[in-house]
């Protein structure tokens, strides 16, 4: 236990001072802080709970649309705005600009919250890859509606209000990184907090037998909505921020992009290994550093690679890297191992 | 009129929606796995009938040449991803045909590039009541050879020694191993014959609609709401939801607008499938 207040309060210093130590990476540290959100997220249910789920793109979009509505719309006509494509015509004061973020993320927090619960309802009560499915169709849906709507940029897309001159060039993406970095921390908070009550194994049991679950008494529904409304509350929170670093929202490629995102979190929980703390971290970051790499030096394959990485992942790899960590040192997470009876074990394989 | 435009195009559309559908149900019966990536077959099956456009060649011959070129894809991908995954949960295999889905995506995107193609067939147009119903007589055309190949598959299956193993291995597995039925061999062949099946239909829609690398995703989707609604092996069922859903597409095109017509068909999916849900609730059962 000792060992990790050290190892938290050390993580917490590095990610203070990450952004002093690679200022040239301000942006893509906020991202990470992202995707490390989104995947961590998606593991209360795609992982602990067994729902998989291809549909929390859908928070993340909505939050990224109406952090950005509330934004403009507490200050400017939203309509006149979004046809202007944001242009030098309206201008946020500092103030201005603050107020709208801090009211905007509350309601990119909330609303989708609210959303979860509601859907959450009926679609809670399908099972299996009919969820998936569900869920997937889900996603894009919400894409190609929100891609005929007038009032936010309908197909041209939406421009979100620019960073005010507070003096330094800097701070924009200082802002931007340590309020990404203060989500990812209540995230990680809140989740090491539910993953210590019986809530999580409610959560498992729903995993690994619901009918059973059910049979003792336990009301499954109640705690798969919850679960869910846990994982939209963040999504909405992440995509609000996301929507203020790209700049720009465009309904198919950047909020309900079910081809970037809503893949990325699956697949970073999966190479993590799902149903663990640590795991969706690890796997983001993983992921996010392979990403970079990939997007810089193979620009235009990187779809392809995406491809092939997917299917190599889910094949030969599907435990994940905490799953092969588990598989190989078992005494280190706190697993009482006889050493004749797994030797037997490996025998038998 | 304009309702029996929407009608007539919504049942020849139907039809090619059935073919694709029937496909997947043939899959999923057979070896349990949902292929995400039936709809970038299909596309794929159209830029085949396309080419043979570019180069002088009438494209409607691209219904004899993109099933049997497709049915050797659908080995490869068979040989070198789905075995893999046959017998595994079936989330890894929805990210596994995903993880296709996008590759083939993106390879289609780099070979043909991202424009909307169309491969011109000059089968002219058929006026119906007065002039007032217009069909292109590529939309009939399509439509009739569907059937054609939907007949002759049924057949295939009912007749033929690797149709009854299918049969068999779609009933059960384990039972026809026994009986010496080589299930990988029957496997292979069913994916090929869903890929020679998604070739035909793509020619298809080269030469009545447009493709493009993007557009896979919608026709996985609408060819799975298919089968649910139609339920696995029900084929008088897959053909009639396949019209029933071609028929509220060019409605919702109309009353909703183009921009919403692809968004209207992943909504009714939800919606078909919420209510099924609620429907079988009530006697405390449950999709799976």
């Amino acid at each position: 236990m000792k060992n990790n207040l050290i190892l938290y309060i050390g993580i917490l210093i590095l990610g203070i001072a990450a952004p002093f130590i690679f200022p040239a990476f301000k942006v893509q540290l906020s991202i990470l802080c992202v995707l490390i959100v989104l995947a961590t997220t998606w593991n209360i249910q795609g992982g602990e709970m067994g729902y998989n789920s291809f549909g929390n793109i859908l928070f993340y979009g909505l939050g990224m649309y109406l952090c950005a509505s509330v934004q403009v719309g507490m200050f400017f006509p939203l309509a006149e705005w979004t046809e202007s494509g944001g242009e030098k015509t309206f201008v946020h004061t500092p103030a201005q600009f603050f107020q709208g973020m801090a009211v905007g993320l509350i309601v990119a927090a909330v609303v989708p919250t609210i959303v979860a619960g509601l859907i959450g309802y009926s679609i809670l009560g399908l099972r299996g890859h009919y969820f998936a499915i569900c869920t997937l169709g889900l996603g894009v849906a919400a894409g190609e509606i929100s891609g005929g709507i007038e009032i936010i940029g309908a197909g041209q897309g939406f421009t979100t209000p620019p960073f005010p001159d507070v003096g330094s060039l800097d701070s924009r993406g200082e802002f931007f990184y340590f309020l990404s970095f203060f989500v990812l921390v209540l995230t990680f908070v809140t989740v090491r907090s539910i993953y210590t009550t019986r809530f999580k194994l409610i959560l498992n049991a729903i995993r690994d037998n619901e009918d059973k679950a059910e049979a003792m008494g336990i009301e499954t529904m109640k705690y798969k909505i919850i679960g869910w409304m846990i994982s939209a509350f963040f999504c909405g929170l992440a995509g609000g921020i996301m929507g203020g670093l790209v700049g720009y929202i465009d309904s198919t490629d950047v909020a309900f992009d079910g081809r970037e995102m809503g893949v990325f979190m699956v697949l970073m929980a999966i190479l993590g290994g799902k149903g663990t703390l640590w795991g969706p971290i690890i796997g983001a970051t993983v992921f996010h550093i392979f990403k970079e790499g990939f997007w810089t030096f193979f620009l235009g394959w990187q779809y392809v690679a995406l491809g092939v990485l997917i299917v190599v992942i889910v094949i030969y790899f599907p435990e994940g890297i905490m799953g092969w960590l588990r598989e190989k040192y078992p005494e280190r997470f706190g697993e009482v191992v006889d050493e004749k009876d797994r030797k037997a074990q490996v025998e038998l394989k | 009129m304009i309702s029996v435009q929407a009608c007539l195009d919504g049942i020849l559309l139907g039809i090619l929606f059935a073919l694709i559908a029937y496909g997947m149900a043939l899959q999923w019966g057979v070896m349990n796995i949902i292929n995400i990536a039936q709809g970038d077959l299909v596309i794929l099956g159209g830029y085949i009938a396309y080419f043979m456009y570019l180069y002088g060649i009438h494209p409607a011959w691209g219904v004899i040449v993109a099933p049997v070129i497709m049915y050797f894809v659908g080995i490869a991908i068979y040989k070198l991803v789905i075995n893999k995954v046959v017998d595994r949960d079936l989330f890894i295999s929805i990210l596994a045909t995903f993880g296709i889905s996008i590759l083939f995506m993106q390879l289609m995107n780099f070979a043909f590039g991202a424009d909307v193609v169309l491969a011109n067939s000059d089968y002219g147009t058929t006026m119906l009541f007065n002039n007032n119903v217009v069909l292109p007589n590529s939309k009939i055309f399509s439509a009739f050879i569907s059937i054609l190949f939907a007949i002759c598959l049924v057949i295939y299956m009912k007749k033929s020694k690797l149709g009854r193993a299918i049969r068999a291995t779609a009933q059960n597995a384990r039972a026809a191993k026994i009986l010496g039925v080589d299930t990988e061999k029957v496997y292979a062949a069913t994916f090929g014959i869903n890929a020679a099946l998604c070739g035909v239909a793509g020619a298809l829609i080269s030469i009545t609609f447009t493709i493009h690398p993007y557009m896979g995703l919608p026709y996985t989707i609408r060819s799975f709401m298919i089968v649910i609604v139609a339920g696995l092996g029900n084929l008088p069922g897959v053909a009639m939801s396949g019209m029933g859903l071609g028929v509220f597409e060019e409605f919702a095109d109309y009353i909703l607008g183009t921009e919403f017509r692809i968004g209207s068909v992943f909504l009714l999916l939800v919606l078909i499938l919420i209510y099924r849900r609620f429907k079988l609730s009530r006697k405390r059962e449950y999709l799976k």
